[in-house]
């Protein structure tokens, strides 16, 4: 008969990617490295976005962006066109990144002269909410078509995020979203995000978005002295 | 949706701690999982059977897993009441001013070894 003996553990099964993701948020904070972590539903428009943050901030700061994906290279693809520093992550089946993959995938960027690191995570409003990545910040998009009641069903990842953006709203007269309702709903799960209307399309709101993470960088590094 | 994941975590985290406790099997282990966390059993149920088959560690290791209830705190009038049944709104007086109080957790509570 084998000798059986319990030991108790009681730590949370994210304790150790909480971990990884602390120490790799400090490295990086001595780096100088700003990681934002960008989230949503497939679709929501991150691509496109990013397209427009990388325009509007391209000269301000060296940007490095990770893609990560379940396959293919497009999202990587159209990121090259902008001229910025790109990397495809494939994340082989899995539907979120954590602090490890994110460790890897900035090493393969090379962060030596990357001042933002923009990791865009795989298209989901599930998994993404519960591992930490490390990063300095944490953004999402809500996209007009998914509906004004997502942040009711998905509480977790609107309660983790610093800031919303609710894209394509120049389809708003087609749709029955209320924005006025969706920050409402927002604001119940986290009363300290910051909400921002854009259409990545046409590039309203942009510049707010642009201003917001631009700020957020300037006091992240004012917060370092 | 990401069961698979979270098993890998756990196994992780436990290959660790077999390592430093001089441990050379795992019969048992058994989580704590909160009624509103995202995780569904039945999938982790099957994740961990899939992914026990490929680590030499975990080759005879049973999974089970002990059910937390969620339980809500309401700011304005003070009670506590049970998550599932009544959301984010306050049965007694109708406040959304409410607070998870348990019911999210999703702990390993212990292992038992060889």
């Amino acid at each position: 008969m084998k000798d059986v003996r319990i030991l108790e553990i009681r730590q949370s099964v994210f304790a150790d990617n909480d971990r990884q993701a602390e120490a790799l948020r400090a490295e990086l904070r001595e780096k100088g490295v700003f990681l934002l972590n960008l989230m949503s539903s497939p679709g929501a428009g991150k691509t496109t976005t990013l397209m427009r943050t990388i325009e509007a901030l391209g000269e301000v700061f060296r940007i490095g962006v990770m893609e990560a994906d379940i396959d293919s290279d497009v999202d990587a693809r159209t990121i090259s066109q902008s001229g910025a520093k790109v990397i495809q992550l494939h994340t082989g089946g899995m539907c979120h990144l954590d602090a490890a993959m994110t460790r890897q995938g900035l090493e393969g960027l090379e962060t030596g002269d990357v001042e933002l690191a923009i990791l865009e995570n795989v298209g989901n409003l599930v998994c993404p909410a519960e591992f930490d990545t490390g990063a300095s910040r944490n953004a999402m998009i809500l996209s007009v078509p998914e509906g004004d009641d997502k942040p009711l069903k998905y509480p977790l990842m609107f309660s983790v995020c610093d800031v919303v953006l609710i894209n394509k709203i120049d389809v708003l007269p087609y749709f029955d979203f209320d924005l006025e309702k969706c920050r409402e709903y927002i604001r119940m799960r986290n009363p300290d995000a910051r909400i921002i209307p854009i259409c990545a399309k046409t590039g309203e709101g942009i510049d707010a978005w642009a201003d917001w993470l631009r700020a957020e960088i300037r006091s992240w590094r004012g917060s370092m002295q | 949706m990401h069961e698979l994941g979270v098993v890998f975590h756990i196994m992780d985290s436990l290959e660790k701690v077999a390592e430093e406790n001089a441990v050379t099997g795992i019969s048992k282990v058994v989580l704590e999982l909160g009624e509103v966390s995202t995780v569904i059993e039945d999938y982790l149920q099957n994740c961990w059977k899939w992914a026990a088959r490929k680590r030499a560690l975990f080759a005879e290791a049973e999974l089970v897993v002990e059910k937390l209830p969620a339980v809500t705190w309401c700011d304005d009038c003070e009670k506590t009441y049970p998550t599932v049944a009544h959301g984010k709104i306050c049965p007694y007086c109708g406040s959304p001013h409410t607070w998870l109080l348990q019911g999210n957790e999703f702990n390993i509570k212990e292992i038992e070894v060889y």
